[in-house]
């Protein structure tokens, strides 16, 4: 095996083992951090028994589920899919984050260890698990496969409360899936690529998407949102209508399944935020991070920017979660499909004709070329906004009227 | 083992239609089959979905169930009983001081009014005429009763249609209540605060002080719900419009308190058939103007704040003096006259052994509950306890209202209506 086979698997097999184990933990720290925060919010305690502050709390409760007995519906049951649909919405959840880089790269080594030999690696070392031409085609792809994990799970549990649940969801999820697509087909015009390795240089050339492409941004966040089936959109759960949703009749480990899946979707999902329209591991107003050779402490500086930016969006998931009331499934599918979907084609032209007519001007790619984008999201997002408050687009006073009338 | 252990369940019952013919009525609906018999999905098209009586949103044990089209509901019947306790045969087997501790189980989230509508109706009964300091202490639990309750119902409320934090918010404010409660009576929900005459205690130090000041700071929690809940875009979508009743209907259903003021009915017991010396104090009745979920959520959030206005008013002007009436047929001499004083002793011993007598006659008092009229009708034969003692249960009559508000509406909305009743199944099934 040559000394670059080697350099080259033992960095694979050292990022897949970080980042999994970080998704891992992280997402024992977000539940955490959830129910600390909802506590803040609701003038109470939450779980500050186990270690410092409760943060073992997840570790007692995954522990707790380990051990908890395992039980399966009997009456209408399809006991295969009801065994496989946990695992087939926790799967897709953690492999969609092996695509998102996370710091500034590493610089590469050649080092000789004893009995195992040298190791080389020239070049920077990017800090991604599989840097993929396809970039957010693939979260794309896979995360809309976690959505059979949630219509199996309904459907095979044999009972009402689950199927609801599974249906609401598959519609939601598909529909929402449209949405999110469209808006980033934005992201793809400006930035020319997606992988979001290029993604994240394009910003550190121009300016952060989140200004270049505003209203973009408000229509990913809303579609994140419900394709992780938060509040305002956790309908298939929806605690007081349907019970828990599609799973009801889960049980132990099974339970938990879904449960980390919903917490790993979320992490990724901040962490497109971050990436695709904070600037990824960029740190702002300084050329230092993106000049020169690599270096330990510039990528280290990077995860530690990329981390902050991702655990705001963790944070406004828990914000909002403990904030608002929940969509009704009609209200759902008028945002989705009389909003959000044509809003967000009207909005692919109007970022097209704009990139076209700044590229046939002649303009480079830089702040003031993102700063024209800038303006025109600005009266775009005036608007929408505008359009938005007043019930003109989504019932309400409105339908109260009608009922009046 | 091979293939799926599978086991039938008889999902309807079979029912004759208004011709004589046969029909297969889903269960739990039997009975329920009128003149649009030819209507009734035998196809299986329909879903049958059981409520309950186990189910976080059905307020206790609520049992509805729900005949779905999809997700639009057809029909939805309220199964009632499973809290079945028996308190109004009960009360015929004891001495009118001893069915107060029935009436704190009835609506246990208000128990103090409870206790305060029995006392009126047996002093009406005996013709009593109670003292101005326990008039004026009674107007104090009614309102305190009446803000637990709507608090209690403003918190389960946000939590079914999804926001879960104003529950938290409202039940930190009933704690403190319930603090006051237990400070007065002893107890934080089986208060039994009253006698026939008068009152079991008088509050104790630093009450009225600290009822004050509860007083001031409570407008600040609800000025909170409000900023989160009364304007939110979501909130209002999944509200107005919806379970709406018109107010010839809500008159129809005889339904009262909150629901039937939603529907722009201005009827109060509190200001259309005073009690307590309510016509002297300053508060307004809310009225809404569409009856719908959302006019009602306004009305209780309104409520909250005169009842406040009102708590404020009686403290200022809580007069000195005793709380029982001076009549030894009816209150229990001090013990240490029972102990010392013959005459006193006699008294004692045939008020405990035979009870407090009432004429023969009936009375019905009606008193402005959390949830309505909350209405207590006794007949009395002449001796110490009731022939006949019957509860008009504000919830339980306000809930029969649910399948007509429910009606062609969404699973989501059948949710938010029934939340919008207010019920306490203590109360329903008593």
């Amino acid at each position: 095996m040559s000394a670059e086979l080697k350099g080259f698997l033992l960095v694979a097999v050292l990022k897949i083992l970080v980042v999994f184990t970080a998704i891992n933990v992280g997402v024992m720290m977000v539940i955490w951090l959830e129910r600390r925060a909802s506590a803040w919010m609701q003038d109470r305690l939450g779980p500050n028994r186990v270690g410092p502050e409760g943060v073992l709390q997840s570790v007692a409760d995954g522990l707790k589920n380990i051990l908890k007995e395992e039980t399966f519906p009997v009456v209408g049951a399809d006991r295969l899919l009801f065994f496989l649909a946990p695992a087939m919405s926790f799967v897709p959840a953690l492999l969609t984050f092996s695509v998102v880089p996370f710091a500034a790269p590493l610089p590469g080594f050649d080092v000789t260890l004893p009995l195992l030999g040298r190791f080389t690696y020239t070049g920077p070392i990017s800090m991604v698990v599989a840097d993929l031409p396809i970039g957010f085609l693939f979260i794309m792809a896979i995360s809309s496969l976690g959505v059979y994990g949630i219509v199996l799970a309904g459907w095979s549990s044999g009972n009402k409360y689950a199927l609801l649940g599974g249906i609401r969801s598959s519609a939601q999820m598909v529909s929402y899936e449209i949405a999110l697509g469209l808006s980033l087909v934005a992201v793809l015009l400006v930035a020319g690529n997606v992988t979001l390795s290029d993604v994240v240089a394009m910003q550190q050339r121009s300016v952060w998407f989140v200004f270049a492409l505003t209203v973009g941004f408000v229509l990913f966040v809303v579609a994140a949102f419900a394709e992780t089936n938060r509040l305002p959109f956790d309908l298939p759960e929806a605690e007081a209508e349907l019970i828990t949703g599609y799973h009801t009749e889960y049980s132990s480990m099974k339970f938990s399944m879904f449960f980390i899946a919903e917490y790993s979707a979320m992490m990724t999902m901040s962490a497109l935020m971050a990436t695709l329209f904070f600037g990824g591991w960029d740190i702002p107003f300084t050329p230092w991070d993106e000049q020169g050779p690599p270096s330990v402490g510039r990528t280290l500086a990077t995860l530690g920017v990329f981390f902050v930016k991702m655990n705001v969006f963790v944070f406004t998931y828990i914000w909002i979660r403990w904030t608002v009331p929940r969509f009704r499934f009609d209200q759902l599918m008028q945002l989705g499909w009389k909003i959000m979907i044509p809003v967000a084609l009207a909005y692919i032209v109007v970022v097209a004709t704009t990139v076209y007519t700044l590229e046939a001007l002649g303009w480079e790619v830089g702040p003031t070329y993102g700063l024209v984008l800038f303006g025109v999201n600005a009266v775009l997002l005036g608007a929408l906004l505008f359009g938005l408050d007043h019930e003109r687009l989504i019932l309400g006073a409105r339908q109260r009227a009608r009922m009046a009338a | 083992m091979s293939g799926k252990r599978t086991l039938e369940f008889e999902l309807a019952t079979t029912g004759v239609d208004t011709r004589g013919r046969p029909v297969r009525v889903p269960l739990g609906v039997a009975g329920a089959a009128t003149a649009e018999d030819d209507e009734v999905d035998v196809s299986g098209h329909h879903m049958l979905l059981n409520l309950g009586p186990q189910h976080p949103a059905t307020h206790g044990v609520l049992r509805l169930v729900v005949e779905l089209d999809g997700e639009v509901v057809v029909r939805a019947i309220p199964h009632v009983g499973y809290l079945h306790s028996g308190f109004e045969k009960l009360g015929e087997y004891r001495h009118y001081n001893q069915i107060i501790p029935l009436t704190d189980r009835t609506d246990y989230l208000s128990p103090m009014s409870n206790n305060v509508g029995l006392a009126l109706a047996v002093e009406k009964l005996m013709g009593i005429e109670i003292t101005d300091r326990c008039r004026v202490l009674r107007v104090i639990a009614c309102e305190m009763s009446r803000i637990i309750s709507h608090l209690v119902w403003m918190g389960t409320m946000a939590i079914d249609i999804g926001a879960f934090t104003p529950f938290l918010w409202t039940f930190y404010e009933r704690e403190r209540i319930y603090n006051f409660q237990e400070a007065w009576t002893g107890a934080r929900l089986t208060t039994s605060l009253t006698r026939v005459g008068g009152m079991m205690a008088d509050v104790p130090d630093g009450f009225v002080e600290g009822l004050r000041e509860w007083c001031r700071n409570f407008p600040k929690t609800l000025d909170e719900v409000d900023r989160v809940l009364s304007r939110n875009g979501i909130w209002c979508a999944r509200t107005q419009g919806v379970g709406a009743l018109t107010a010839e209907e809500a008159v129809n259903y005889s339904l009262s308190g909150p629901m039937l003021r939603a529907s722009g009915v201005p009827y109060d017991v509190r200001k259309d058939r005073p009690y307590l010396g309510y016509e002297t104090y300053d508060f307004d009745v809310p009225v809404g103007e569409h009856g719908d979920v959302y006019d009602r959520y306004l009305v209780r959030f309104e409520e909250l704040r005169q009842s406040t206005r009102i708590l404020e008013h009686a403290l200022g002007r809580l007069p000195d003096g005793p709380i029982n009436v001076d009549d030894p047929r009816v209150i229990l001499p001090p013990k240490s006259a029972a102990m010392s004083d013959m005459e006193a002793m006699i008294f004692h011993f045939k008020q405990v052994m035979e009870g407090v007598k009432a004429p023969v006659g009936e009375a019905y008092f009606p008193i402005e509950n959390g949830k309505g009229e909350l209405g207590y009708y006794l007949v009395s034969d002449g001796t110490a306890k009731p022939v006949r003692w019957r509860i008009r249960p504000p919830s339980f009559i306000n809930l029969a209202a649910l399948p007509k508000m429910a009606e062609g509406n969404l699973l989501s909305d059948l949710i938010a209506i029934n939340a919008s009743v207010d019920i306490v199944m203590g109360e329903v099934d008593r």
